[in-house]
């Protein structure tokens, strides 16, 4: 019990990411997670401003069952699986963070300098999680799929376009680190 | 029951996000500066491990539950809109710290501020469709 409530290691975490997707592929869905974004834009009427949003999205009734569950696997991870939020980061991360002005690197699961109140409240910090959502949207939407749908479903059925797409991932996430960041803090 | 597999598959995904630490922003950090392994192992072991099971899939043509042929529907072949796409989503993956499936996640482990990212993404994707014709695929 006490191995379950440690943080999980990546060879625990990887297998069970393979049988997460060949489990909804034999029940007949598929392990895609930002086509429920899709289908919330036309369950808001999308479908009158373009016909990208004009599609069954009924039928991905099983995705956005998918989606609530693991906001529930979040609350009982949370509040029955969590004895500490700490995260045992490399110390050159940790030097590299506390250079561009985070305090406490590691101390939880997000940094309170991007997803705290005070950052919420400020225009400064609004942006970056309104933009930081937009690009993944809209760069989702554009490379069609995201990590589920392109690194783990596209890599595993040997895709070449879902290996571009990882590729581009990689390219932006490097820019992004190495390059932006250090801008934007 | 139906319904039930698909919430609770659901609910395994995002225990085991939050458990190894996937849906953490400083995870995505460190693996955008190669200073730790546990991103790598993760993603390599699914794929290593998805190849396989799609190969046996396809070699034994294993079906679906309702007795429909298993498998992962292709995509048209392009370099434009993968690697522009890919390229935009990187770049908000690396400043989220987040992914969609971890985005979900977060706001069931109580990071509330995720929701303003996920109205982000929602509008992300809607701009897109606005504008789909006109981009180069």
């Amino acid at each position: 019990m006490d191995a379950f409530l440690q943080p999980w290691p990546w060879y625990v975490a990887g297998p069970i990411l393979a049988i997460i997707m060949v489990l909804l592929l034999y029940f007949g869905g598929y392990f895609g997670v930002s086509s429920n974004l899709r289908a919330i834009c036309s369950m808001a009427r999308g479908d009158k401003f373009s016909d990208f949003f004009k599609w069954d999205w009924k039928s991905q009734w099983w995705n956005l069952l998918f989606v609530v569950g693991a906001i529930i696997g979040g609350v009982i991870a949370a509040n029955y699986l969590t004895t500490s939020e700490n995260i045992v980061l490399n110390p050159e991360t940790v030097t590299a963070l506390q250079e561009l002005g985070f305090e406490n690197p590691g101390s939880s699961f997000l940094p309170s300098e991007i997803f705290g109140v005070e950052s919420v409240l400020s225009l400064k910090g609004i942006l970056i999680l309104l933009i930081s959502g937009f690009l993944v949207g809209f760069g989702a939407r554009y490379a069609g799929g995201c990590t589920s749908g392109h690194a783990i479903s596209g890599l595993s059925n040997l895709q070449l376009p879902s290996l571009i797409a990882v590729i581009g991932f990689f390219i932006g996430g490097l820019l992004m680190t190495h390059i932006f960041l250090p801008i934007i803090f | 029951m139906n319904y039930l597999k698909f919430l609770l598959l659901g609910v395994g995904f995002g225990i085991m996000m939050a458990k190894a630490e996937i849906i953490s922003w400083f995870r995505i950090y460190e693996m955008f500066r190669f200073e730790s392994f546990h991103m790598y192992g993760t993603i390599g072991s699914a794929v290593t491990l998805g190849v396989l099971f799609i190969f046996l899939i396809k070699k034994f043509q294993i079906t679906t539950q309702e007795g429909e042929p298993m498998s992962i529907a292709p995509k048209k072949m392009s370099i434009t809109r993968y690697l522009l796409g890919g390229i935009l989503f990187g770049l908000g993956w690396a400043l989220a710290g987040a992914c969609p499936g971890p985005m979900f996640v977060l706001v069931g482990y109580g990071y509330l501020s995720l929701l303003i990212v996920i109205s982000g993404a929602v509008m992300g994707t809607f701009i897109y469709g606005i504008f789909r014709k006109r981009l180069p695929h």
